[in-house]
């Protein structure tokens, strides 16, 4: 396939602003029962507003794969069939649920409804809810692309453990720059789960890349045409110049790039954020935790890159040479 | 329940693209609009088909084949282009089958071209919207054509009555009977989609000739075997052999 800038930021975008709210909410979840020091007030709004401007982002490059944008608002009708449809609906839900969560934060609102003094309990609740928007926006994003079933590199459940995982892994390496910025007492622990999260998704992007290099095509020229013949050979497309299905279904880059593209993201994205990390969490560096944010992140556009450029689209049999 | 469809006979295909151009030039003069067409006359032409004629070679040097290969939307029973629209846009009627996208409900996300296999939905680059045949269903219900003439462009233009066009659902129909009588197939059946529009294979075709083909037996002059003894009065007939 052709990989989209538009849907390469759209989805790396709402991943880190996913995975940063999952870290805010455990943070607090963790220290509501006193596992970890409490924190100020500002440190969830700053946190909150990160998250809601990485998704604003993803949001807004979004728009730019549509042809139509102006429509985009229809785009929400069709959540009983069309995973597309469900992603639609999610993401403004669970960004709109980010900002309750950020104002109750930033409201000081603090009311004992359960009678056992633990603070920010609206918060606590709002966080819940949107914990479980964000997992299902995980599952909707994936299964944009797991559900074509004869995209047969994507149709796998792979595809939406590997965006859940990469996403929330650049999202806790982000908060644990952040926790370590905002002299938060939380850098340890998110530093950790990062390390976890990053090395799991090392596990599953790996068995991903494993799977994909093993793929048997179901479809060949033979079923494609219909003829039951070993040597079928495509002498001409109809016509001279390209199409949309010469341009659309295919990377056009050099098969070195392509290669190259694999080790670039299998450097960026796992070992270098880990020694970043590593090193950052010995000495508590705002700086090196920031990098290894920025070095993830910038390794992941390499993966979405590499992961839509990756899928060999069945209709590719009818456009094999000009 | 209808289910309109195409079918198309590889045997007598000849690649002439009469069904590319017929189907250009109806599509691009409807009520749509044109479809976007690029450096028409220059270098790097490109534009907005509904229908393309691929061309293919069976076999290797010297016993070969060439198949003219046409391809349209298949106007499959269970689209998968269909679910996977977010706005409703791309939709199979109840009444005909014919998948046709409502280009004023189209965000031009592309979902619906990933979706399918046979990569026979193009988006327009002018009007960015996704376009794919239609059957021309502003030609099959125009009741001031003939009726001989409610047909797809496509189907006019053949020169050679490649294309066949009628209700698959219908047992007794002239498509239901080519593809009954002459094995027409659906296209990568693997994926489950069940298109409608169906190919029927090409056929061999063999010739036996038998010794007495080759000799006029049935001459009663045996004119053959008068060859060598020719006299002097000889005919036309005999100078010939």
């Amino acid at each position: 396939m052709h990989p989209a800038f538009s849907v390469i930021f759209l989805t790396t975008l709402i991943g880190a602003g996913q995975g940063l709210f999952l870290a805010l909410f455990s943070g607090q979840l963790y220290s509501a029962v006193n596992l970890l020091p409490a924190q100020s007030s500002s440190f969830y709004v700053t946190g909150s507003i990160i998250a809601l401007v990485l998704m604003v982002g993803g949001l807004a490059a979004s728009f730019l794969h549509l042809g139509r944008p102006e429509r985009a608002w229809r785009a929400a009708s069709q959540w009983r069939t069309s995973w597309l449809s469900r992603e639609v609906i999610i993401l403004p839900a669970v960004m709109g649920l980010v900002f309750v969560y950020g104002v109750l934060h930033f409201s000081g609102w603090q009311p004992d409804w359960f009678g056992n003094g633990i603070p920010h309990q609206p918060a606590l609740i709002v966080g819940a809810v949107t914990t479980l928007a964000v997992f299902a926006l995980y599952i909707a994003t994936g299964m944009i692309y797991a559900s074509i079933k004869f995209l047969q590199e994507w149709a796998s459940v792979l595809t939406v453990i590997n965006y859940t995982l990469l996403g929330a892994a650049s999202g806790f390496t982000l908060a644990t720059a952040l926790a370590a910025w905002q002299g938060s007492g939380l850098v340890g622990f998110y530093g950790v789960w990062a390390v976890i999260l990053t090395v799991a998704g090392l596990i599953s992007r790996a068995a991903s890349l494993y799977r994909n290099a093993r793929i048997k095509y179901k479809s060949t020229v033979q079923t494609a045409i219909g003829m039951r013949h070993n040597a079928v050979v495509q002498k001409s497309m109809g016509m001279m110049g390209g199409s949309y299905n010469t341009r659309e279904y295919f990377h056009g880059a050099s098969a070195a790039f392509f290669k190259s593209v694999k080790y670039i993201f299998l450097v960026l994205v796992f070992p270098v954020p880990l020694a970043l990390l590593w090193a950052g969490l010995e000495e508590v560096s705002v700086v090196l935790l920031g990098a290894a944010f920025l070095v993830q992140y910038i390794g992941l556009l390499f993966e979405r890159w590499f992961f839509f450029a990756q899928a060999n689209h069945p209709q590719n049999l009818y456009y094999q040479t000009i | 329940m209808t289910q309109l469809a195409l079918v198309i006979d590889l045997n007598v295909c000849v690649g002439c693209h009469a069904c590319v151009t017929s189907c250009k030039q109806w599509n691009t003069s409807g009520a749509a609009g044109p479809l976007f067409d690029e450096n028409p006359y220059d270098k790097d032409p490109t534009g907005t088909f509904f229908n393309r004629v691929q061309t293919y070679e069976v076999g290797t040097y010297p016993n070969t084949e060439t198949i003219h290969f046409p391809k349209s939307c298949l106007h499959c029973e269970d689209a998968p282009c269909v679910p996977v629209c977010p706005t409703g846009a791309s939709y199979k009627r109840e009444n005909d089958g014919i998948v046709l996208v409502d280009y004023d409900k189209c965000i031009g996300c592309k979902y619906c071209s990933w979706a399918c296999p046979y990569g026979a939905r193009e988006l327009d680059e002018k009007e960015q919207v996704m376009t794919k045949c239609t059957l021309c269903v502003d030609r099959i219900y125009d009741e001031s054509l003939p009726e001989a003439e409610r047909k797809p462009a496509c189907v006019m233009a053949c020169p050679t009555n490649a294309r066949l066009f009628g209700d698959v659902h219908d047992p007794d129909s002239e498509v239901s009977v080519a593809i009954r009588e002459q094995g027409g197939y659906p296209l990568m059946p693997e994926w489950g989609t069940k298109p409608a529009n169906h190919y029927l294979p090409r056929r061999k075709t063999k010739m036996h000739i038998h010794e007495d083909e080759l000799v006029r037996v049935d001459n009663p002059l045996k004119k053959e075997d008068i060859r060598h003894k020719t006299t002097k009065d000889v005919t036309l007939d005999d100078w010939l052999l």
